[in-house]
């Protein structure tokens, strides 16, 4: 409250003399208001917030959410949609034009804002001004945040204080205190207000380096043309000789078809070209170009070294001391969150490949038109909610629909086409190929080729965020929770059901089982019709975080099928190990090679290749009788 | 084709039942044909479908209006179906069986260089009405989208100036258009002074999913302080996963802006843009532009379509552009000649939807105002910034390899002048 | 079969002569003659898709991958003859006469500069040379099909592991391809292959050198197959496909067959693929993506597997059925209610053609011959 005083006294007594008319403000700046650049807009602001008028602040928090319009003659006025007022709240005729400030400027604003949100009895208008201080922090905050702290004290804003402390307060030793009060945060506004601290640049120097030095730095690891280039730039040797120079120097000097005495047509090669140039030089023509013996000489004499931003040293020591702790964390922790990652694709990858498990794993039929049971899965997610607006309630009718269409698309293939086919394994791939094309475009057709939107419920969407390094979305929980619970349903149906015990016997021993009671048909189409269901299931979980397209499904046959194949087929716990292979694999690579996601792929497959080199029959391969051919 | 023969015959009919009232004469006498290069099928299609519906409108629309030199237009439909090769295929086709007069088409870089020997060598005409990333000019085409100067620099200049971002992101799908802005970018940004180590740069592949990584690796390199700003050329579908992956992730536009050269309306009918409210677009159009050329453009649409709620975008306003200047060429040529018709565009001007005037230039592209916008909640964008008319620099100036080429057709006859040794390096493109 | 080979080897030379005869008088475009072209080289790659699945019962999955590689072997040298002329002849105006490095890095510059580099990458070394590019062609998917068929017959890959694996092959070779830096030129692929360099005929007559160069290729590629299958190698790798167990008991050293297929088969893709890029006039890693080589299959099937004239008439009934539909020259079906558009449909109707010709005409339509 103390703290508060002198300010509220200053601008009370500041009144009588300044105190000015928002609107006139407004008006004098009329422009530059209307067409805003954050370059420039600054001062004009600062006008406003000290203009000492009561509406001050409406008017910026007005502006900031572009409700701040212009009417046809020119008055500014408050807009709500289509009705306006004036800036002291009276409703007004005519209509107004709304003033859209960009990002930039809007962030300005937000931090004018913040010497009227502070104190604001408002919660919100307080976490307001704490995060618009967190994006643009500078020096004029921090007595504003310490004055607050004083009024009320909050954890954020007392943490706020100490990273504004950390950057800007003058005395060194508040600095170091604040910069060890952190301890190892993982917290990235920790990491984003000590790493400028850290900031250096390279200097060369023939005498001793003046500031705050970092280190060093020996010519070997510079490199002799960036360390010659560092001293150019200093001004301390002179620019060497390139090639495009010397080339010019030989042109301004062809006389008569020769230079210095050789013919133009023989330089034709670099060498030619330097015994040319060597002429010009002798004779004097040219000033002789740096050799290499003058560039080492240079380079000897000089001190090469990295020198802080920061002068004051005790500083730097300790953002290096607390930086070391947290790299250290963040490492861990990024590894953990890569784990996660590449969990979360494998679950992905296993619920794409799970109904192939049954298809292919199970009954040895290659169908290629899995992918687009997937699509078909995630189209029928996209109609449901179409009709049914509510998201929660879409997906719960959804999933079980997607089921029941795939399904039942799934039995008519089994019935129409495959079932002909179970002696000629080849020949279904080429004909569910024939399927899967004709599907892909009836799709086209019917939805467009446009991608559609299928959007997961408010509680499917953020992320479970475990600190600001590892941090993942819920929508990829449900697709682990729901691939593991097919998993487990996969499980049950195989090994406790009266038709898993069918299909078991029918995949071994089709004419035994046959003579057992068990018809042999009845049991295909409903395995079939089983993968084919988990597929359309996986395409609304799909869909709903990516996007769903008639082409969707080709994203991951290709993978599916290997992850069968890599995992050992007819065994779920291979597939699931395939997936869990291919997926961390695949995080793996990327994580080598960053800034091409494209590479990871090629080289996944790649692995894939050798992989099933070494392992014919996959990781868990069936032995004996189980594992037929 | 069936079909717009039979649209042609319809507004040839339309026209003499209400030609009296218009007071315009129905076009008479052969057709002029052309030539609509433009995917059907394939991965394309989902951009390409628009663009060869925005030309059939507009060729109904011109019939309507009196045809050119009073003669109808016939558009020929052809399917490259998204196959490269089978661009040049088709162009050749166009060129020499159904001999059209000029072509509307392509959209990808890989698909202007598989016609563009085709068309230099039967010296054909293309309209090409895609934003794209420069490096050439050739004397067969006319480049009615974006060069990169008329909005990738400006977007950087915007990111840079407005939301003082220092550290930079630039996500692109892994094909030469992303690649090329992605170099001219990063040398630009080195002019600036943003060190290399504050650019990151990742590539994903056409219809990437997976974005949870490079979105972690994104928000990770506001560690050191500096603000970050993402500069996006992915392509089409997969900008859904990314937008969806960075609204999981909780990243604001205030935070981490995100501003996207491959993302328009059409994209954003694909997702909930509640989200991503606030993230950015840079385009030379968008449909929210208040103009009254634009309203009419948006109701011609939605009638021709019968659909109210199709979107239009910057390459139908290219095509519209394109297709304009063609007609006023034509009919200041007083022929369809290639040649006459090449001669006649130069200066050629037609008003954009956006308010002010596209004029076409010797070096084959249009001046273009570089409009920002801020995704809206409706899927639409608030147009927040918009720059006088720039015009299309064929050879960036940030390259040093390209700095010193000019294209200039009208006064020296080359696509690819080097302006340092005064010679012409080549006449035909470098596909 | 000796009498099939004739009428087929009569067939192609009357038909050659027919389009020549038709091209000269103007009855068809060039842009008719190069799709002939193209369709006879992909007759050729399904003749070697025949030998090694019809006859030798290896399902690949791959042999685009091969037919693409030779294209891009034989597009690398197009390439750097073609741009090295323009680079000579632009740098000839400069006062000083260019060194070898500068028409180096000219020729860089403009190969390369679409893809934002001007090095030129060590798998170009020998693309200045069309013998040593023209034997790249052969040796390069060669020694791929050699080597990635040692590995997976020496570990009994078989069936539809083998042809998974071969997908899987075919898949990292195009997204490897696809990556800028690969040194192909990424996704730009190699384009305006249709030039030939140093020939000044206009594209009406290299068209026809092409189509001709193309029939020729198929004739041979025709007889050499016909040769493997006629004789007793022909009868040992039908004896794997219908059983290779029994086979391998009888001593006959089965991996040894079936690598020698595979290999040779790919070398006649790569072959047919050098001559159909050219006419083509663009590459590009799509090219062999995995669905390229189902098509293949397909073909093949609906033409008849396990003879050789069935491929190609498979190959040449489906390429050209589908590039007169999607041409937008097929006339749309008026239902009244709907307009069936064949751009939009014909992939349905293909699709579904699949279907019906591998469940009621396991034969293919070259079964109806016999």
């Amino acid at each position: 409250m103390r703290g508060l005083l002198p300010l509220l006294l200053a601008l009370v007594l500041a009144l009588p003399a300044h105190a000015q008319n928002v609107a006139a403000v407004l008006d004098v700046h009329r422009d530059q208001i209307e067409k805003p650049s954050r370059t420039s807009i600054g001062p004009v602001i600062d006008a406003l917030a000290a203009s000492g008028d009561p509406l001050a602040a409406t008017v910026l928090a007005a502006w900031e959410d572009r409700r701040l319009g212009v009417l046809e003659d020119g008055t500014f006025v408050l807009t709500d949609g289509d009705a306006a007022t004036s800036l002291e709240g009276q409703p007004v005729a005519g209509k107004a034009t709304v003033l859209r400030p960009n990002a930039g400027v809007r962030g300005l604003i937000a931090g004018a804002l913040v010497q009227f949100q502070l104190t604001d009895p408002d919660p919100a208008a307080r976490v307001a001004a704490i995060d618009a201080i967190a994006r643009n922090p500078s020096a004029d905050h921090l007595p504003l945040v310490r004055a607050a702290l004083e009024k009320s004290p909050d954890p954020a804003l007392e943490r706020l204080e100490r990273l504004l402390t950390l950057r800007f307060d003058p005395d060194p030793a508040a600095r170091v205190a604040a910069i060890e009060s952190f301890g190892s945060s993982l917290s990235l506004d920790v990491r984003a207000a000590l790493n400028p601290l850290l900031a250096t640049a390279r200097v060369a120097t023939v005498d001793e380096p003046q500031g705050n030095i970092a280190r060093e730095i020996p010519v070997s690891e510079l490199g002799r043309v960036a360390a010659y280039d560092l001293l150019v730039q200093a001004g301390l040797a002179p620019a060497r000789l390139t090639r495009e120079a010397a080339q010019q120097a030989l042109v301004a000097h062809i006389q008569n078809g020769q230079v210095a005495g050789i013919p133009v047509a023989s330089l034709n090669t670099q060498d030619a070209r330097d015994a040319a140039y060597s002429a010009l030089e002798a004779s004097g023509a040219v000033p002789p170009a740096a050799t290499e013996d003058e560039v080492d000489a240079a380079l000897a004499s000089a001190t090469f070294a990295e020198i802080y931003a920061e002068p004051e040293a005790q500083v730097t020591d300790a953002a290096r001391a607390a930086l070391r702790g947290i790299d250290a964390k963040v490492g861990a922790m990024q590894a953990a969150d890569l784990a996660m990652d590449a969990v979360s694709l494998a679950s992905i990858y296993f619920l794409a490949a799970i109904g192939l498990a049954i298809t292919f794993g199970v009954m040895r039929v290659i169908n290629m038109a899995h992918g687009e049971f997937i699509m078909m899965g995630a189209y029928t997610g996209y109609v449901v909610q179409q009709v049914v607006p509510n998201y929660t309630l879409s997906l719960v009718v959804a999933l079980p629909l997607a089921f029941l269409v795939t399904f039942a698309a799934g039995v008519v293939l089994e019935r129409l086409v495959i079932r002909h086919l179970y002696k000629r394994p080849l020949e279904t791939l080429l004909a569910t190929f024939g399927v899967s094309i004709l599907l892909q475009q009836l799709a086209k057709n019917i939805f467009g080729t446009q991608a559609r939107p299928l959007t997961a419920p408010d509680w499917l969407s953020g992320s479970l965020v475990i600190n600001d390094v590892v941090a993942i979305s819920w929508i990829r929980i449900a697709i682990l929770v729901l691939a593991l619970l097919f998993l487990g349903l996969y499980l049950f149906i195989m090994r406790r059901t009266r038709l898993g015990l069918e299909v078991r016997a029918v995949q071994q021993n089709p004419t035994m089982a046959a003579s057992m009671g068990i018809s042999p048909g009845r049991i295909n189409m409903l395995a079939f019709g089983l993968g084919s269901g988990i597929a359309g299931i996986a395409g609304v979980a799909i869909g709903l975080f990516a996007q769903v397209t008639s082409e969707i499904g080709q994203q991951y046959i290709v993978q599916s099928f290997m992850t069968v194949v890599v995992g050992g087929v007819g065994s779920i716990f291979g597939t699931l190990a395939g997936a869990a292979l291919i997926g961390f694999l695949q995080k793996g690579i990327e994580w080598l090679n960053p800034s091409n996601t494209l590479a990871a792929q090629t080289y996944m497959i790649l692995f894939i290749i050798v992989f099933i080199q070494f392992r014919p029959r996959g990781i868990i391969a069936l032995k004996g009788r189980a594992a037929g051919d | 084709m069936f079909d717009v023969k039979r649209i042609v015959a319809g507004a040839g009919l339309a026209l003499a039942v209400s030609g009296a009232a218009d007071a315009q004469i129905a076009p008479s006498g052969e057709p002029i044909k052309i030539g609509v290069l433009h995917s059907l099928s394939g991965t394309m299609a989902i951009s390409e479908t628009t663009l060869k519906d925005t030309v059939l409108m507009l060729v109904d629309q011109q019939n309507k209006a009196g045809g050119v030199l009073g003669r109808p237009l016939e558009a020929v439909v052809v399917d490259p179906a998204s196959d490269w090769p089978l661009f040049a295929e088709k162009a050749r086709e166009l060129l020499t069986v159904s001999d059209v007069d000029v072509i509307f088409g392509a959209w990808t870089s890989v698909s202007r260089k598989s016609v563009l020997p085709v068309l230099e060598e039967l010296n054909g005409l293309m309209f090409y009405p895609v934003q794209y990333e420069g490096e050439e000019s050739s004397k067969n085409v006319f480049y009615t989208g974006a060069a990169p100067n008329q909005q990738a620099i400006p977007a950087v200049d915007y990111m840079m100036e407005e939301l003082g971002v220092e550290k930079f992101a630039l996500l692109g799908t892994d094909y030469v258009y992303p690649r090329t802005t992605n170099n001219i970018l990063s040398a630009y940004l080195g002019d600036k002074g943003v060190a290399t180590g504050d650019i990151f740069t990742n590539y994903t592949p056409f219809g990437q999913s997976d974005w949870s990584k490079i979105v972690a690796d994104v928000v990770a390199l506001g560690a050191d302080g500096k603000q970050v700003g993402v500069i996006s050329t992915i392509n089409g579908d997969a900008n859904i996963g990314f937008y969806k992956e960075l609204a999981a992730a909780g990243v604001s536009a205030e935070d981490l802006p995100v501003i996207a050269f491959s993302v328009g309306e059409e994209e954003l009918s694909g997702l909930d843009t509640t989200d991503l409210v606030g993230h950015l677009a840079a385009w030379n159009y968008f449909e929210s532009a208040d103009t009254p050329e634009n309203e009419a453009f948006i109701d011609a649409w939605h009638a021709f379509t019968g659909d109210n709620s199709r979107v239009t975008n910057d390459p139908m306003e290219a095509t519209m552009i394109g297709f304009k200047m063609w007609v006023q060429a034509a009919e200041k040529a007083g022929t369809t000649d290639v040649d006459a018709v090449r001669d006649a565009m130069y200066g050629q001007e037609v008003p954009n939807l956006t308010g002010g005037t596209a004029r076409m230039l010797p070096n084959h592209h249009l001046t273009k105002p570089v409009l920002i916008g801020e995704i809206r909640d409706d899927g639409q964008f608030d147009i927040i910034s918009q720059t006088e008319p720039v015009a299309g620099d064929a050879w960036t100036d940030f390259l040093p390899e390209s700095a010193v080429l000019e294209a200039d057709w009208q006064e020296l006859d080359c696509g690819m002048y080097n302006t340092e040794t005064k010679t012409c390096v080549q006449q035909k493109s470098n596909y | 079969m000796r009498r099939s080979t004739l009428i087929f080897l009569a067939l192609l030379a009357l038909s050659t002569a027919a389009v020549t005869v038709m091209a000269g008088g103007g009855l068809i475009s060039t842009s008719f003659v190069k799709t002939l072209g193209m369709t006879l080289c992909l007759c050729l790659a399904a003749v070697a898709m025949d030998l090694v699945w019809g006859y030798a019962g290896i399902l690949s999955l791959g042999h685009m991958a091969f037919f693409a590689l030779g294209g891009y072997m034989i597009g690398m040298w197009l390439m750097w003859a073609r741009t090295e002329a323009i680079v000579v002849q632009a740098l000839s105006g400069q006062p000083l006469p260019p060194t070898a490095e500068e028409i180096r890095q000219g020729i860089g510059g403009q190969i390369f500069g679409v893809v934002g580099t001007s090095d030129i990458p060590w798998i170009w070394s020998f693309a200045h040379s069309l013998p040593l590019q023209l034997l790249l062609v052969v040796l390069v998917p060669g020694l791929l099909a050699a080597v990635f068929g040692w590995l997976a017959f020496r570990s009994r890959v078989t069936g539809v592991y083998l042809s998974i694996l071969t997908q899987a092959m075919t898949l990292a070779l195009a997204l490897y391809l696809f990556q800028n830096d690969s040194g192909l030129r990424g996704n730009n692929g190699l384009s305006g292959l249709q030039n030939l360099p140093g020939v000044s005929a206009p594209q009406e007559v290299t068209a026809l050198w092409l189509f001709w160069a193309s029939a020729l290729a198929l004739a041979g590629g025709y007889l050499l197959a016909a040769w493997v299958v006629g004789g007793k190698f022909g009868s040992v790798i039908r004896a794997i496909r219908d059983d290779e167990q029994r086979v391998r008991f009888l001593g006959y050293p089965v991996e040894g067959f079936k690598l020698f297929v595979f290999t040779l088969t790919a070398v006649i893709a790569a072959i047919a693929g050098a001559l159909y890029y050219p006419q083509a006039g663009i590459i590009n890693p799509a090219e062999m993506m995995p669905i390229a080589s189902i098509y293949l299959a397909v073909w093949v099937a609906i033409g008849g597997r396990g003879r050789l004239y069935g491929a190609v008439i498979g190959a040449a009934v489906v390429s050209l059925l589908s590039s007169w539909f999607t041409g937008g020259r097929a006339p749309s079906i008026p239902l009244g209610f709907y307009t069936i558009d064949w751009v939009d449909w014909w992939q349905v109707l293909l699709g579904l053609a699949f279907v019906l010709v591998t469940l009621l005409a396991p034969k293919g339509i070259g079964g109806l011959f016999r």
